[in-house]
Formats: C-alpha cells, sequence, structure tokens
C-alpha cells in the first residue's frame, strides 16, 4: 500500500477513537452522582427547577438513552462542546481563545525535552562509566521521580524568588503593553520556568532511552563492520549508530506528547499560565464539568494528532516500516 | 531464593532503594505511635521554621506539624501505589491473557479496546474521574487503575502468545485441563517475572500520580497527603519555603527508591536482559 492509503488508514482510525472517547464523555457526565442536567450546570447557583427543566429539554434528556448519544455525537462534531454556566461562555470558544498559549507551552517544552534529552543520552552513552555518565544517568533518575509540579515550584523559589532571574506567574508582564519585538521577548521571558520545568521530566526519560538504544545498537555486527573497514568514530556514532537508535525514542516521544499535555495542568496551575491547563484547573475549582471535559475531549484529539505525526515521522525515518501494515 | 538475592544485590542503588522504602513503610507503620495527635490538629504557632521549635521541620499555616503530615501522607502515597497497582494488574493480566490465550478476533477486540485506553491522555482521565465520581482515597484509587493497566495487558498478551504454542502448554491442553487452569497453573507462572518487574514501577508511577491529583485539591478530605501539603502550602512559598520543599522531597525520595528497586528485581529476575543497554 502506498503511503496515501497509510495516511487514510490511520485517519480513519483517528477518527474511531475520537468518536470512542465522545462516548466515554458521554456515559461519564451521566454516571455522575446526581442528575446529569445539574451536573452540566455546573452544580450551579442553579438549583432553579426552572432552569434544570429547561437545560433538560435542550440535552434531550427526557428522550430515550440512543437519542441522547446521537445529539451529544452530533454537538461534538460541530465543535459544540456545550455552555459554561459559571463563565457564561460557550466551551469551544473559552478552550479556543487559550490554546493558542498551551500550545507555545507544549510545543516549546517538545523541542527542549527531545533535542536536551537526545543530546545527553548520546554524550552518557559516548562515556559510559565515566563521570559525565554517571552524572547525567543519576540526574536522569531523579528528575523521572520528581513530580513536575514540584519542580515548578523549586524553580520559582529559586530563580524568581532568591534569584529574581526570571518572572514565576502569567505569560506577559501584567500593564506594560509592550508591542512587537519587546512583547515577544516578554512572552519569551515568561515561558523560559515553566517550559524547562515542563521539560526536564521528559528529557530524564529521553535521556535514558537514547543512551540504552545507542548502546544496544552499538553492540550490533554492523557497527562492527563499519569500525572494522576504518571508518572515523564520530562518523560511526552520528551516521551508523544514532539513526538506527532514535526509533524507540521517537516511538516514545510520540507516545508521551499526550502525556506532556496531560503535564501542562499541572505547570500552568503552577506558574498561571493561561491554557487550557489554567483552564482546567478553574472547572476543577467551580465543579464546571461541561467545560472539563471540554477540554478533556479537546486533549485527547491533540493525543491523537501527535500520534499520527509520529507514525509519518517513523515511516518516513525507518523505510523499512511497512506503511501496509 | 538465594540465588534472587545474589543477583538482586549485586545492584547497589537497588539495594539503597530497599533500605529507603524499608524506612517509609516502617515510618508510616508506626505514625500514630510518633504523632499521637492528628496530622490535621493545631500543635504549634503557624508558619514555625523548620529546625527551631518543637516542630522538627516547622509548621504549616494553620500551626500543624509538617513533620507528621509527612509521616501520615506515606500511608496514603503508599496505600494507593500499591492497590492501584495491584487492581491495574488484575484487569491487565485478565484482559491480556484471554487476548493472548485466545489469539483471533478475541486477541484483535480486546486490543483495540486496549489501544484505545492508551490513546487517552491517562492524567487528564484520572483528574476527570475523580472530579466527577467525588474526590475519595476509592475513586482515587480506582482512576488510577483505570489509566495504568494497559501496558500490563500488552505485555501479558505478548508472553501469553509466545508460551502457549510451546510443548507444556499442548501437553496440558492434550491431558484435558480446563483452559482455566492452563491459564493460570501452566501459563501465568511463567509469564510473571516481567510483570513483576513492571508492577513495581507501575507503583512509582502511581504514587506520582496520586501526589499530582491531590496537588490540584482533589485528594480525599479526610487523609493528609504529599500533594495536598505542596498544594496548600504553594501561596506561601515566597514566605515559608518549608511547607512545599519537605512533603516534595518525601515524594522524590519514595519514588526513586521504588523505581531502583524495579530495577533491581529486573536484574534479579530477568538475568538474560538485565545487563543488556548497560555497561
Amino acid at each position: 500500500m502506498n503511503r496515501f492509503g497509510f495516511i487514510l488508514r490511520r485517519l480513519g482510525k483517528a477518527i474511531v477513537v475520537i468518536l470512542g472517547i465522545a462516548i466515554v464523555n458521554f456515559v461519564l457526565i451521566r454516571l455522575a452522582p446526581g442528575d446529569p442536567a445539574t451536573v452540566m450546570a455546573g452544580e450551579a447557583g442553579a438549583a432553579d427547577e426552572k432552569f434544570v427543566q429547561q437545560l433538560r429539554q435542550e440535552f434531550g434528556l427526557d428522550r430515550p438513552m440512543y437519542e441522547q448519544l446521537a445529539i451529544y455525537v452530533k454537538q461534538v462534531a460541530t465543535f459544540d462542546l456545550g455552555y459554561s454556566y459559571r463563565q457564561r461562555r460557550t466551551v469551544a470558544s473559552l478552550i479556543f481563545d487559550r490554546l493558542p498559549n498551551t500550545l507555545l507551552l507544549t510545543g516549546t517544552a517538545y523541542v527542549v525535552a527531545l533535542g536536551l534529552g537526545i543530546l545527553l543520552g548520546v554524550l552518557a552513552a559516548g562515556r559510559v562509566g565515566r563521570w559525565t555518565d554517571s552524572v547525567i544517568t543519576v540526574l536522569a533518575l531523579a528528575f523521572y521521580a520528581t513530580p513536575i509540579f514540584w519542580t515548578g515550584l523549586m524553580g520559582i523559589l529559586l530563580f524568581s524568588i532568591t534569584l529574581n532571574w526570571l518572572p514565576a506567574f502569567g505569560n506577559i508582564s501584567v500593564g506594560a503593553n509592550l508591542k512587537g519585538f519587546a512583547y515577544a521577548l516578554d512572552v519569551g521571558k515568561h515561558l523560559i520556568l515553566p517550559a524547562l520545568t515542563l521539560a526536564l521530566f521528559y528529557v530524564a526519560t529521553y535521556a535514558r532511552i537514547t543512551r540504552a538504544s545507542m548502546l544496544e545498537v552499538a553492540s550490533l555486527d554492523f557497527v562492527k563492520t563499519a569500525r572494522a573497514k576504518g571508518l572515523p568514530p564520530g562518523r560511526i556514532t552520528r551516521a551508523h549508530i544514532l539513526r538506527n537508535a532514535m526509533l524507540p525514542v521517537i516511538t516514545l516521544a510520540g507516545i508521551q506528547a499526550g502525556q506532556l499535555i496531560g503535564g501542562s495542568i499541572l505547570i500552568e496551575t503552577v506558574f498561571a499560565w493561561p491554557g487550557i491547563g489554567r483552564l482546567a484547573f478553574d472547572a476543577l475549582l467551580q465543579r464546571d464539568y461541561s467545560l472539563l471535559l471540554g477540554v478533556f475531549l479537546l486533549t485527547s484529539v491533540m493525543v491523537i494528532l501527535f500520534n499520527l505525526a509520529t507514525d509519518l515521522v517513523y515511516s518516513l525515518v525507518d523505510p523499512r516500516i511497512d506503511v501496509g501494515a | 531464593m538465594k540465588d534472587f538475592w545474589k543477583r538482586y544485590s549485586r545492584n547497589r542503588g537497588a539495594v539503597v532503594g530497599l533500605a529507603v522504602l524499608a524506612l517509609v513503610i516502617v515510618a508510616s507503620l508506626a505514625a500514630p505511635l510518633l504523632f499521637p495527635a492528628s496530622p490535621w490538629d493545631m500543635v504549634g504557632t503557624p508558619f514555625q521554621h523548620p529546625f527551631q521549635g518543637d516542630q522538627l521541620l516547622g509548621t504549616d499555616t494553620l500551626g500543624r506539624d509538617v513533620l507528621a503530615g509527612i509521616v501520615y501522607g506515606a500511608r496514603v502515597s503508599l496505600m494507593v501505589g500499591v492497590v492501584s497497582t495491584l487492581a491495574a494488574v488484575l484487569l491487565g493480566i485478565a484482559l491480556g491473557a484471554v487476548a493472548g490465550y485466545h489469539g483471533g478476533v478475541v486477541d484483535d477486540a480486546v486490543m483495540r479496546f486496549t489501544e484505545f485506553f492508551q490513546t487517552i491522555p491517562s492524567f487528564v482521565f484520572a483528574v476527570v474521574l475523580v472530579a466527577i465520581f467525588r474526590p475519595s482515597i476509592q475513586s482515587i484509587v480506582v482512576a488510577i487503575a483505570i489509566v495504568s493497566w494497559p501496558p500490563v495487558a500488552r505485555l501479558v498478551r505478548g508472553e501469553f502468545l509466545s508460551l502457549r504454542s510451546r510443548e507444556f502448554v499442548q501437553a496440558a491442553v492434550v491431558t484435558g485441563q480446563s483452559t482455566g487452569t492452563i491459564i493460570l497453573r501452566e501459563i501465568l507462572p511463567n509469564a510473571l517475572s516481567p510483570i513483576i518487574v513492571l508492577a513495581s514501577l507501575m507503583v512509582a508511577t502511581a504514587i506520582l500520580l496520586e501526589s499530582s491529583i491531590s496537588f490540584l485539591g482533589l485528594g480525599d478530605p479526610n487523609l493528609m497527603s504529599w500533594g495536598y501539603m505542596i498544594g496548600a502550602s504553594r501561596t506561601v512559598i515566597r514566605t515559608a519555603w518549608w511547607m512545599s520543599v519537605f512533603p516534595g522531597l518525601a515524594i522524590m525520595v519514595t519514588v526513586l527508591a521504588i523505581n531502583l528497586i524495579g530495577e533491581g528485581l529486573n536484574d534479579a529476575l530477568n538475568p538474560r536482559l538485565a545487563r543488556r543497554g548497560r555497561a
């Protein structure tokens, strides 16, 4: 099968999964203790019986289950994610307003994590048993065991409170009214701590995997052949070992992209970063379930898109992968 | 057993991890003896610095003993870590065994189901589950178990696929043993080693998940936990660093210890694979 067919198949699969997640959402709301109408109203100050009745009608809660599901799926398909009675806006508009901030944060963290993780992993693998390797291995173990919200708080404690180098909260300086380059610089400064914090946990993961994978590939026969041919060691590492050692790293990176987005809930909460993670936290505080489920649906869709992209990269990097499989 | 310990103790980190975990377990068991008062009780003046007053690690914003909170919090962390992992492992074994043993359509169906759960972002899903079913220790355990079982199912399925065609399994089939007996008595014991290693690492992940859920304010309102302590004091971090620093260290040390134990178990149980990827 050609690559086009492969993409189509993966897209079809992605749509099925999104549909599945919409159904999970639907079931969750109905399994929740209490009437779905009151749940959707955010257990709001909507104790008003007339209002709840109106909601029941609006969501078709008086109709049979399968009709309710059909209505819900149709709503999701048209990006109608419901209404946040707490914030008095549609869930979709709330999410799409905040989405760019989250994409900036997670995107930066993703790039940093991959770049730094692979670099450190290669460094450690090249110096097995020496102090560089030990330091990198111990640090990777430590960060792998540290909850990211705590890493973030410690970052604030050190770089914002003690050293006063970086801002601790938000994504722009309040009231500064900056434009153009100064604005970008301001956002960049606010981005450093949260993005690094989010990245560090994954740097640890990628460094460990890269190191293990490099060592494994280095022991294979084709590397011995390359050595026997007298190729320079640097070239063997780059062109022969690294290229082949990257496959497990790419797989993992694709799987973990979703977790990265999940982690942004914690990071955005710690740093008051105005993205969808922070939005989810506010929704939690206010028991605003429509909004929470909207964020859940959207993050799931983002994960699926990330996975799709990973599959494509994978098939490009490794021509052995049968795209028809 | 002697062999097992010999291989395990060759990994020094794993021995240290075991010692640290033993300490955490003892402290959590002895909590009522060490701190007879409830960790929620006010025992001193609020905002007391550590290493100065009667409370070794200071007090929090409401005058509660930080060290007492950490010791009691260990109970919640360990309990949630172990129970949710057990639940996830049982679920994963059940599904993975059925898929791997039967193969074919059953395998396909179970694996699609598993993949679906792996696609859902686990942390967000766990948070949504706890929020909707009201925060409590039970809902947290169930939520963590629900998002953690897929890797177990995949692992068990793989083991079963390769084991079911072995001669000893076919011998059991020929002698007319029931499917249940074959799965439980013949195949499962041979697949246990990698499951144990994976489970040990899952306990560590579960503890991190629990602390993150509690940090967001979704912990059991009746139980002191490390994540809650950090979440409750993060707004005063400018003036009272110790309230967030010590519980965080507790999480890090415990999770690190369990990860090290996991590596040691891997060395001891899978000697063939143990040194792969290492010098």
